[in-house]
């Protein structure tokens, strides 16, 4: 069904939410952008693709996950139903591989041999490898240096699934320049090569396709509230770097109006201080990476770095439909700092048992906030994008614990 | 019409030669030391300077303009000087072609009419821009054509002839054929896909077909010569400032003077 001014449609042909995406490449890499739509549109109107694909999250990833009632955190914060979208439960710990599936499955289609990916704290490295590791494909991770020290051992990880870590000791040697350098990699080995981007970023198809391979969250949890509480939620938060997991989340529900939606950007030591990942609370629109969209720079034009706690979070940019959500105003974006999003972590370990993500414990901070706010009649829907293992090393620095 | 760009070409072409078109990054090592460097590039023998303005995430450059870029950031270099460094060097040199080669963001960050506008006054005479393929045309072209600035667009080794008109519609100046699918200043193509890809490109327009990516010897320079309308050369010269620093001068001038006589040497060998 298409519903007149659907908030679905988006993007236009040319890649474009508003006047967000589109396809800002290198002209050696647009035939093989154009030839990953074509290779894309093909698939999604093949029956025998999306069966697969269904049966690897079913089989291999576990889905669905489950839709959690936290009921000890809803009576510890007094107002609203929480639940938790429990997406840490996914094979690898977090909702990367839903994505890594897809491309993997349109890198086969496509004849293509080696694969390549772009990871900051490693959660989408060790997602590519695993996906990589399954399909019999040579894989290359591209790793800022610096995350490779502070990551150990999802590099680690990497290693032991096959993949070849590559540090890149360029710019400031975080996830920005891992994709700049995927990006060189890519360029240089168009005829072989496909490259799996981790979020709903970068040039027109990605955006799109990673969010339809992520919106398997939404389609479930839309599913799973009718069968708990026999309606729609009345709000989503997600946290958002790049926001795949926000927008695989949010997508199914955009045309429901009274389904509000709050996206959380991390705010780092404070936006006021200028060290933060908040791309739309303390950014404007620019050109990186591909797409269009709100980015963190100075007033030429050159990319400021970002800043969290969460490698995951640690980012200068957002999905291009963020972009556009924010500004038509669908979506709200709410910022948590560093500290907020370290007790709201420490709030689930000891209510519900279970250890969130740093990504996901700024949305649980935000819900935090926000919930005590809402009546006990409404229902609220947090997405506990990853888990939080990977994560234990930073939080004990954080908290003065030596390990 | 008549541009610097144009007589440039129809000049060499007259003297039965390729153009030497030679790139450096704005600002490396400082934006004080630049002006002497791109007259080193005059005095050298260049025909055509490719002016860096340098960004932050250089996508599709090697380690060599990517450490000129760091530099040039690092010493302070903004939009504003580097328009300065323009418009006091076509003070200089009234008939030199004077071309910005860049990412997109640095140039539509205050919108692209005003970058247009204020590259015009300045005296640019073409921009160059890596992530702003056909496609994208509307980030920029419009606004460059306005002020009379041409845009020049890249031809690469996957550009097939499907794709190829494309690429040529609303292309002038000069067209950039990149020889090698990869990154700045690692290696080159070989020579009989240059010259094949070249005759293809020929084919398909009358503007002129400048050949880079890899160049670095005289010889290399001379080879290239032979069949296309210019000769790109940048990541050596980038090397030369990266090593000299403000006394980059010098070895830079030389370093263009030995290309500019095998370019100027190649199809008299040719045809002897």
């Amino acid at each position: 069904m298409t519903i007149k001014n659907s908030l679905r449609a988006q993007p236009d042909e040319r890649g474009h939410f508003g006047q967000f995406g589109g396809r800002y490449v290198a002209e050696t890499l647009m035939p093989l952008i154009l030839d990953l739509e074509r290779e894309y549109r093909a698939a999604q109107a093949d029956p025998a693709f999306d069966a697969e694909f269904r049966s690897l999250l079913t089989h291999y990833v576990g889905r669905p996950s489950p839709l959690y009632f936290a009921e000890r955190l809803t009576e510890h914060l007094g107002g609203a139903k929480v639940y938790l979208k429990r997406e840490e439960l996914n094979h690898t710990g977090a909702h990367k591989i839903n994505n890594c599936i897809g491309q993997i499955l349109l890198a086969r289609r496509m004849g293509k041999t080696r694969i390549i990916a772009e990871t900051g704290a490693g959660q989408h490295g060790v997602a590519t490898a695993t996906v990589a590791a399954r399909f019999g494909l040579p894989c290359t991770i591209f790793m800022g240096s610096v995350d490779v020290a502070r990551q150990q051992p999802n590099v680690f990880r990497m290693r032991l699934l096959g993949a070849e870590v590559r540090p890149v000791e360029s710019g400031a040697k975080t996830l920005k320049d891992a994709m700049n350098e995927a990006l060189r990699d890519w360029v240089a080995n168009v005829h072989d090569t496909f490259y799996i981007i981790g979020t709903a970023a970068g040039p027109h198809p990605y955006p799109e396709l990673v969010r339809n391979f992520q919106s398997v969250i939404g389609v479930e949890t839309r599913a799973q509230m009718l069968e708990a509480e026999g309606r729609l939620p009345d709000l989503l938060i997600a946290p958002v770097g790049g926001g795949s997991n926000a927008i695989g989340l949010f997508h199914p529900f955009l045309d429901d109006p009274d389904v509000a939606m709050i996206g959380v950007e991390a705010a780092g030591h404070g936006i006021e201080t200028g060290q933060h990942a908040a791309s739309l609370a303390g950014g404007s629109p620019g050109v990186l990476h591909g797409n269009r969209t709100y980015l963190l720079q100075d007033e030429d034009g050159q990319i400021t770095e970002a800043h969290s706690i969460s490698a995951g979070l640690d980012y200068p940019g957002i999905g291009p439909e963020h972009s556009w959500l924010h500004e038509n105003g669908r979506v709200t974006y709410e910022p948590c700092t560093d500290d907020e999003a370290l007790a709201a972590f420490q709030t689930l370990c000891k209510l519900e048992g279970i250890i969130p993500a740093l990504e996901s414990a700024h949305a649980l901070a935000v819900a935090e906030r926000i919930v005590p706010t809402l009546d006990k009649d409404k229902i609220v829907v947090v997405n506990v994008s990853g888990r939080g293992d990977k994560d234990i090393f930073t939080v004990a620095d954080s908290l003065g614990v030596k390990l | 019409m008549t541009t610097r760009l144009s007589s440039t070409f129809t000049r060499c072409a007259a003297e039965d030669r390729a153009a030497l078109v030679t790139f450096v990054t704005g600002g490396d090592p400082t934006p004080e030391a630049t002006p002497a460097i791109l007259d080193a590039l005059v005095a050298g023998g260049a025909d055509v300077i490719e002016l860096g303005m340098p960004f932050t995430d250089p996508m599709a450059d090697g380690p060599a303009i990517q450490r000129a870029n760091l530099r040039s950031l690092g010493a302070g270099t903004t939009t504003i000087k580097l328009l300065e460094i323009a418009a006091d060097f076509r003070k200089r040199h009234p008939d030199f072609p004077l071309v910005l080669m860049g990412y997109a963001n640095p140039m539509v960050r205050r919108g692209p009419l005003w970058f247009a506008a204020e590259a015009a006054k300045a005296g640019i005479d073409g921009v160059i821009c890596v992530d702003v393929p056909p496609e994208a045309d509307d980030a920029l072209g419009p606004a460059l054509r306005s002020a009379g600035i041409d845009l020049i667009r890249l031809a690469t080794p996957t550009t097939d002839a499907a794709r190829l008109p494309t690429v040529l519609e609303g292309a002038s100046g000069f067209l950039y054929y990149v020889s090698v699918a990869g990154i700045t200043g690692l290696q080159q193509a070989a020579q009989a896909s240059i010259e094949s890809a070249v005759a293809r490109l020929k084919a398909a327009t009358t503007l002129p077909v400048a050949v880079g990516f890899g160049v670095r010897t005289p010889e290399q320079a001379s080879a290239i010569a032979r069949v296309a309308d210019g000769v790109v050369v940048g990541s050596a010269i980038v090397d030369l400032v990266g090593q000299h620093g403000a006394g980059a001068p010098g070895p830079v001038k030389d370093y263009i003077s030995t290309l500019s006589a095998a370019i100027r040497g190649a199809r008299q060998e040719k045809a002897a």
